[in-house]
């Protein structure tokens, strides 16, 4: 039984977080640092026709101020190889959104440059501009890259003969992740070696960003990003701020450190792009469906197409054999969206799972029931087994522990006093996704062990799994094994996004702990009098201090003794885990389901989230104190999106309205009330060795909708167009 | 932020006459406000005349009512027994606003003072007539879910942001101000700010260098029946939608005097004499208070995206006078 | 919060777990951790501490004796700031002299020239909590508050609570409960609960005390909740905020709001043909 695996721990770096020693990009002292402050344009499109930084430069502390005129060119930078597209800061006259940057004060302290960045003076040569999704809708485009959606069967003459059908179209609105912590950058050159502290999900990304931005060698840049403070998706590409900052410290031979405000994280980082998706569902009086027809729209920028994918999932979640799931890009003079906590899965899931309420209205079946009546037994995209799949379970035990039974099925048909309550519940869907990592692990002769690997910790607790595998793996104790990420001189990690770290990284820390265990085995082995003489590395085990036998831990070798007859004060072991092949016969995914109850104010239309239970079935759960963690993370992001979140702009302009969390509402400790979570573990040997499947997207994908549901049921309103704010419901 | 001088102020009058003097300096208390406006270069100020050391806190007991200092904190006044037991709905209003935090920075003359949230005066790139007279109204046209359905003019919708302010008015306070001579004035609170009319840019009829003292809260008889209703697009730290401030004196079933005041309608707390007079003498039953909802809303004049407010603040107002009633 | 949560048996730990629970180190301030099946409380202190601490002043140690190199440029003019002051600052016990630009607020002031960065800027504008340090013992905003004002003041912040290696019972509480996730909000929720405690015990009123005439001292899960909302986590980990506050204001624990589904519920629900639950 595993001594670490599946028990909850407290968190590694719980001490210095709470303690406030976690140090964060911008919190890394340099001496002689610069302060650098980023100018915002502030029309949508157009040319700058001048720029005067005489004010600006006359001002106590100004260093320098950097503008597309006196900018250096930067050389293309490249992300896999190839020339990135994403926005780069002061390369040219063109302005393809407002908030665009368009200077970069440095001063010698922040005050100075903040304030010197209001004296620049811009003008601008201002052309029509579109930012309005909904304006451009006709004119939206299938991606160009990645393969075209195909219909599965005849979609369009099964809705025709349908018996029963609903249509209805949703809308989500742009929002933006605003992790806590504002992105940040401190760049110092040394000659031609560049250490940047950075806000990321993937240091060596950033650092090929910048050795290519730059034209030096990748071994040149280290980029160093121990505590992220939050990203979601935000930090997932290299944005436009790192190759700026180190731009500036490299002509002005100095540190410079540039920090987002609140407001420029509004065009600084990418967003959830604001999303049409029309939806029709035909089924047969049974409740089986059999038709899905899934039309997505959301926006891109002018320069560079982003897709979220947004009605991938519909294809596998149920059975049914005909389906069309196109998705279209519309430009717009925005800047580029990107990636945000379960990208399009959220924002397909909200619709169809609406949809899928409002079928079960439609055909009078119990919402919950109608998922039963078309559940997939194996993948309905490609009729590929699931590799594990405990839907069902999901759906039965969140039932059964939120009481659904009681349910009535008519909306307003439930009361708490003068309070509307409604029920909602929704599927959630994810992949089980493994991508190549590394790590290292060096065992030393004391006992301890030191385990390296470049990926980031944005706040999931993947300090203290990868410790926790370390330490099962290695047979040590948490507190015997260091576990170091966000450094580009470790060995390479992928990004971590796509609930894909736990699976990937700890796939390699195991393997480089089992390599560890081998070479030891070798090591003692070629002792005659080796007690393990016939046993092979699968046999052996690690066990405090103790290599041994599996079958008969009797037959043991003391490491210490093993590596002291070898003179080694050290045994390092380097392990790359790529996914297997075998994954390619399965369809790996991850479900849940949840269940919401509302309570809402009939006079006021203000709804309270009341009670949550989150059922999730992603394979084997490492630290079931953080993963709940997860799961209550986004449920609260799911209040969030469901009920609040709105990034508003004023189309006659172009400009985002609302880029501050005054008028950007995310959820408060007083809109969150009980949340269970409950999680339906699974046996999947064919993910990976850990059976570890990824859970941090989970989560979110099917609260919105839940949440919509509970509000229909609650009062009869089906608000198709998120968030649901007490105006759409009075 | 501009570079300002940092004047801590020594009594009332040296502070009053260092920003009397100076066209450029403001008086900074909490700051809560005013230093996120300099941040956001919307404020000023070349100069700071930092009143947080003056003996202006205190809250006492006048002949006839109550005094709070204009330097006491939000928190102070909210919690202070004579506020509590006299006045609550103060407390409830103010304890409806902002953070623990942000309330234990700001001060009662503070709070008085702070400037609109609309999201155009925020924005030194948009127009905004309130921070720059003459560039036009980014929200009469542009986003107005937040703006206001009263009072408001062609050059400006924007809503005073606050809610103690609503309860002051429900309570018929009074403003205690003086200049740098030295000079006492007294301001009834609904007199206090403006509308905007062509002059968006004044919130308020103090004049420059005027220093807030008190705030005198005369005798009140609604210490029982008072209740103060706050909707708002989640459920705390976030202004208002709409806020009331209701308060009812029962007088065998009777309602013998009301006061409703809304919040988040209009460049001012929105005092509804028409509600109230249509509450006088009436029973205090729902029926009596949906017609005063409707007496109150009657003049509203919504703008494209806050429509939604006209019923929200009936439905409010509603609500409001019956928990007030059932306290009374 | 979920008193019916259905935890009921108290499971027996194995060997293991008890032996392991044994070593770790208890948590000072807060009771003793509910153990349930399936689980048990790994806690690292000053261990933890000490390594974190180490690996990031390496990184700024490595960079420490780095000089400017000829022809780094600088300013010209006013190179330190202006209007400067020589404010007094007295922050987590120690008196500090600074020369301030009378710009600085408390916040900069802190994390760029004391280099206490453990205070968080999220927002600058008032709007996250994220700055929350307590002065005076009073919980405020330190992103709007001017350095020069808080002269003469205690200021305490995050690095000010933990006695030497000993963890202020909220820093306990957050970790046993798991108060946070990336951490970045955290030390201005500590430093927020730590000021609502010493406001709920001078009974002070909040947004959802019914009665504001009555005075308590005992806070419900709703008023934490409430008291704590000008603090914003994006991670989500309210539910741990408050139960973390709650065992420090009360002593009382809170349940886990998490389970495995176990083997016997698997098997039932399993079946295709399960007995429907719905």
């Amino acid at each position: 039984m595993a001594r670490y695996i599946g028990k909850e721990m407290s968190r590694v770096d719980g001490v210095a977080k709470v303690t406030g020693k976690a140090k964060y990009a911008a919190e890394f002292h340099v001496p002689n640092l610069a302060h650098g402050f980023i100018v915002l344009g502030t029309v949508a499109k157009g040319t700058i026709t001048a720029i005067d930084t005489r004010e600006a430069e006359a001002a106590g502390g100004v260093v320098r101020i950097f503008t597309h005129l006196n900018a250096p060119k930067l050389k293309p930078a490249t992300s896999d190889g190839k020339v990135d597209k994403g926005f780069r800061a002061l390369q040219s006259d063109k302005i393809l959104f407002n908030g665009q940057p368009v200077a970069l004060v440095v001063a010698e302290t922040y005050e100075q440059a903040r304030y010197a960045s209001r004296l620049v003076k811009v003008s601008y040569k201002a052309e029509k501009h579109e930012t309005d999704t909904e304006a451009v809708r006709d004119r939206a485009k299938a991606p160009s890259e990645g393969r075209p959606a195909k219909p599965r069967g005849n979609p369009e003459e099964a809705m025709a003969k349908a018996p029963v059908k609903i249509e209805a179209e949703y809308r989500i609105p742009i929002e933006h992740h605003n992790p806590m912590e504002p992105h940040a950058a401190v760049a110092v050159w040394q000659g031609d070696k560049l250490t940047i502290f950075d806000k990321t999900q993937e240091v060596y990304s950033v650092r090929e960003h910048l050795a290519s931005t730059f034209g030096v060698p990748e071994e040149s840049v280290s980029v160093v990003s121990p505590f992220v403070g939050g990203a979601f998706g935000s930090s997932l590409k290299p944005n436009y701020y790192p190759a700026l900052t180190a731009m500036a410290a490299r002509e002005l031979k100095r540190p410079v450190k540039v920090v987002y405000t609140r407001t420029q994280m509004f065009t600084g980082h990418g967003y959830r792009p604001y999303t049409i998706q029309k939806i029709a569902l035909g089924a047969e009086r049974s409740g089986k469906l059999t038709s899905m027809i899934h039309e997505a729209v959301h926006n891109t920028s002018s320069f560079e197409q982003f897709s979220d994918a947004t009605n991938n999932f519909t294809r596998q979640v149920y059975a049914c054999p005909n389906l069309h799931a196109p998705l279209k890009l519309a430009d717009t003079d925005l800047p580029t969206p990107t990636w945000m906590r379960a990208p399009g899965a959220v924002s397909g899931m909200f619709a169809l799972e609406c949809a899928m309420d409002e079928l079960a209205y439609e055909l009078k079946i119990d919402p919950l029931e109608l998922r039963f009546i078309n559940y997939a037994e194996v993948d309905p995209e490609n009729g590929k087994p699931f590799s594990s799949k405990a839907l069902r379970e999901c759906y039965r035990l969140g039932a059964e522990k939120f009481g659904w039974k009681d349910r009535k099925h008519e909306p307003r048909s439930m009361r708490d006093g003068k309070l509307l309550v409604g029920w909602g519940t929704a599927t959630g869907i994810w992949g089980a996704f493994q991508m190549a990592a590394t790590a290292r692990i060096t065992l030393k002769a004391d006992g301890t062990a030191h385990v390296a690997s470049a990926t980031s910790d944005i706040g999931p607790g993947t300090y203290t799994v990868i410790t926790m595998i370390a330490a099962e793996y290695l047979g040590l104790k948490p507190e015997q094994v260091k576990f170091e990420l966000g450094d580009s001189r470790f060995p390479r990690a992928p990004s971590q996004g796509g609930s894909w770290t736990t699976a990937s990284v700890g796939s390699a820390v195991m393997g480089a702990a089992l390599a560890v265990g081998a070479r030891l085995l070798a090591l003692a082995n070629k002792e005659a009098s080796s007690p393990l003489k016939a046993a092979e590395a699968a046999d052996i085990e690690m066990l405090d201090g103790r290599l041994q036998l599996k079958s008969d831990p009797s037959r043991f070798v003391s490491v210490a003794d093993v590596m002291k007859r070898n003179g080694l004060d050290e045994i390092a072991e380097t392990f790359e885990a790529q996914p297997s092949k075998e994954r390619q016969n399965y369809s790996t995914m991850v479900h849940g389901a949840q269940f919401i109850e509302v309570k809402v104010d009939p006079d006021l239309g203000t709804v309270r989230v009341a009670r949550v239970i989150e059922v999730s079935a992603c394979g084997r759960i490492i630290n079931p104190k953080a993963s709940h963690s997860q799961e209550i993370g986004a449920v609260v992001m799911g209040i969030g999106m469901a009920l609040q979140e709105a990034t508003e702009i004023d189309h006659r302009y172009g400009r985002i309205m609302n880029p501050n969390l005054q008028h950007y509402h995310v959820p408060v400790n007083a809109d969150v009330h009980s949340i269970e979570t409950m999680f339906a573990e699974e046996e999947d040997k064919v993910v990976n060795p850990l059976g570890v499947k990824g859970m941090g997207e989970l989560g979110l994908v099917g609260i919105p909708a839940a949440i919509a549901n509970a509000v229909f049921h609650a009062t009869g309103r089906r608000v198709r167009e998120l968030p649901i704010t007490p105006d759409k419901l009075l | 932020m501009r570079p300002f001088e940092y004047v801590r102020a020594s009594d009332p009058g040296a502070a009053a006459g260092a920003v009397a003097a100076n066209p450029q300096a403001k008086f900074l208390a909490g700051g809560t406000n005013l230093l996120d406006l300099m941040k956001e270069d919307v404020e000023r100020p070349n100069q700071l005349v930092d009143l947080t050391r003056l003996k202006l806190a205190e809250i006492q007991t006048l002949r006839d009512g109550v005094s709070i200092g204009a330097l006491a904190t939000n928190t102070e006044t909210a919690n202070h027994p004579l506020i509590r037991q006299g006045y609550p709905l103060l407390t409830q209003a103010i304890v409806a606003g902002a953070s623990a935090q942000l309330r234990n920075m700001a001060t009662n003359g503070g709070n008085l003072l702070q400037r609109t949230r609309c999201q155009y005066f925020y924005d030194t790139s948009m127009p905004c007539n309130k921070r720059e007279p003459g560039t036009g109204c980014g929200a009469r046209e542009g986003l107005n879910r937040i703006h206001a359905i009263f009072g408001w003019s062609e050059s400006c919708v924007a809503t005073y942001p606050g809610d103690m302010a609503n309860a002051l008015y429900a309570l018929d306070a009074v403003v205690r101000v003086r200049d740098s001579a030295g000079r006492e004035r007294t301001i009834p609170v609904d007199e206090f700010h403006r509308l905007p009319g062509d002059t968006p840019e004044k919130d308020n009829n103090l004049k420059h260098g005027e220093l807030i003292v008190a705030i005198e809260l005369p005798r009140s008889n609604f210490a029982k029946g008072s209740y103060y209703l706050k909707v708002r697009d989640r459920a705390s730290y976030a202004f208002a939608l709409v806020a009331v401030a209701a308060a009812v004196e029962i007088d065998g079933g009777a309602i013998k005097q009301a006061r409703v005041v809304l919040g988040g309608v209009a460049h001012k707390p929105w005092r509804s004499r028409e509600a109230e007079a249509a509450l006088t003498g009436k029973p205090a039953s729902e029926e009596s208070f949906r017609l005063a909802a409707e007496a109150a809303l009657e003049g509203a004049k919504p703008l494209a995206h806050n429509a939604y407010k006209v019923e929200l603040g009936k439905r409010a107002i509603v609500r409001a006078l019956l928990r007030a009633s059932r306290l009374a | 919060m979920n008193d019916d949560f259905d935890e009921t048996s108290e499971p027996e730990l194995t060997e293991d777990e008890a032996a392991l629970l044994d070593e770790m180190p208890a948590l000072s301030g807060v009771g003793a951790s509910g153990l349930s099946r399936r689980t048990f409380l790994g806690q690292t202190l000053v261990g933890s501490l000490g390594i974190f601490a180490f690996d990031l002043l390496a990184h700024e140690e490595a960079l420490a004796a780095f000089a400017l190199p000829p022809g780094a440029v600088t300013a010209a003019a006013a190179p330190v700031g202006e209007n400067l002051l020589k404010v007094v600052l007295k922050v987590n016990g120690a008196t500090k002299t600074l020369s301030l630009d009378s710009r600085v607020v408390l916040l900069d002031a802190l994390r760029e020239r004391l280099e206490l960065t453990g205070t968080k800027k999220g927002c600058d504008q008032g709007q996250c909590g994220a700055c929350t340090v307590l002065v005076d013992g009073k919980r405020v905003l330190s992103c709007l508050t001017l350095a020069a004002s808080a002269e003469g003041k205690e200021v305490t912040t995050i690095e000010g609570l933990a006695t030497g290696d000993e963890l202020h019972p909220m820093q306990a509480a957050f970790i046993k409960y798991d108060g946070f996730q990336c951490g970045y909000c955290t030390s201005g929720q500590i430093c927020s609960a730590v000021g609502l405690l010493e406001e709920a015990r001078r009974g002070h009123v909040s947004h959802v005390t019914e009665d504001v005439t009555e005075t308590t001292t005992r806070l419900t899960d709703d008023q934490i909740r409430e008291r704590m909302s000008g603090n914003i986590c994006r991670c989500g980990a309210y539910p741990g905020i408050v139960a973390a506050i709650q065992e420090v204001h009360s002593g009382r624990q809170t349940a886990h709001t998490w389970r495995f589904a176990d083997e016997q519920q698997l098997a039932r629900v399993r079946r295709e043909n399960a007995d429907e639950t719905v």
